[in-house]
């Protein structure tokens, strides 16, 4: 596909993703804010989307992640 | 077009689902054993499960159309009772010739701890010394990267596994990359909130080529949707891609992999 047949095709999707996105962050402020270290990774999540780099869906799962270790067998005793 | 779902929990659904995949063309399903929502309490429970894995679900499925196959384990989740788990691993070879089974699976890691990496290797073994297919779970969210990567490194140890008879499944944009270049099969696993939507599997497809790509619903007793591969199957070709590309995906992958397994026709 075309960039601009994606962009006609996905246009409503991504706006209506938005608005849910928006949404929820007014209903958590509306019900007095959370005060949480995912709420800080949400913000970070949600700059990556806006800093025109790609790789944006890994790079947002890597946020969401917890850090892999090299030495985890030798931790774990494994 | 016909296609095949490689990773579907059949015993969570209902026969009219059995019905709407046949409609749909699915010829058929690999359903791997695979926690039912509880901890079963003995290994008794085990082997009334693989029982009905084995005799009951593919003659269900037959009702439609439809070939039932099965892989055999101790689900990561159940793992963390490690006695347990030494029963239930005892038990598989009993049920390894049976025509429906493919293999060991889901086996991998839930919560990426000591007692279920113990269990993992143990599957591994087994599956080395009865030259069996591996079929592997990836954890859930933030335990993904970090259990997927203790996952390669484990397999990247049993030297008697040749990787093309393994499939790592649950594969997201953040685990693929090492699973394919380490020459392992991946899956890619359609769920409504977690996991992928058919969208970002035909992402993938069109970022690492469909070679050693499978895709599935692993519909379950959880919010799934049993035909979420005609999703995928439909999102590619809105995209225009090739029949023959959604086909090598959808049908073609999944007979080449399980069609290692002499028990596969």
């Amino acid at each position: 596909m075309t960039a601009e047949e994606i962009w006609n095709r996905d246009f409503l999707p991504l706006r209506s993703k938005i608005l849910e996105i928006a949404a929820t962050l007014d209903r958590l402020d509306r019900a007095g804010g959370v005060q949480s270290d995912l709420n800080k990774t949400l913000q970070q999540a949600l700059a990556v989307l806006l800093d025109g780099k790609v790789d944006r869906a890994e790079r947002v799962q890597l946020l969401f992640s917890r850090q892999y270790e090299e030495g985890w067998r030798k931790q774990l005793e494994v | 077009m016909h296609y095949i779902d490689p990773h579907i929990h059949m015993v969570s659904r209902t026969t009219d689902d059995y019905e709407s995949l046949a409609k749909m063309g699915c010829v058929a399903v690999s359903e791997p054993a695979f926690w039912a929502g509880y901890d079963r309490g003995s290994a008794a429970g085990f082997r009334d499960y693989f029982e009905q894995l084995t005799t009951f679900e593919p003659k269900r499925a037959a009702w439609y159309g439809i070939q039932h196959y099965t892989w055999l384990c101790i689900n990561a989740k159940e793992a963390e009772n490690v006695a347990l788990s030494r029963e239930v691993i005892a038990m598989i070879p009993e049920f390894l010739s049976r025509p429906n089974v493919l293999g060991i699976g889901e086996i991998g890691l839930n919560k990426n701890t000591r007692n279920e990496a113990i269990v993992f290797l143990e599957h591994l073994d087994l599956a080395a010394r009865m030259n069996e297919l591996v079929l592997i779970h990836t954890p859930h969210l933030a335990d993904k990267h970090q259990g997927t990567r203790m996952i390669l490194d484990m397999l990247a140890g049993e030297t008697r596994l040749e990787r093309q008879r393994v499939l790592v499944d649950h594969v997201e944009e953040h685990t693929i990359r090492p699973v394919l270049e380490a020459g392992y099969w991946a899956g890619m696993t359609l769920y409504p909130t977690t996991k992928c939507t058919p969208q970002r599997a035909a992402d993938m497809v069109e970022l690492y080529g469909p070679e050693h790509l499978m895709v599935n619903s692993a519909g379950d007793w959880g919010p799934s949707k049993p035909t979420a591969v005609p999703d995928f199957m439909l999102e590619m070709r809105l995209r225009g891609h090739s029949e023959e590309l959604i086909q090598h995906v959808v049908y073609d992958n999944p007979r080449e992999f399980f069609g290692q397994c002499p028990r596969w026709s």
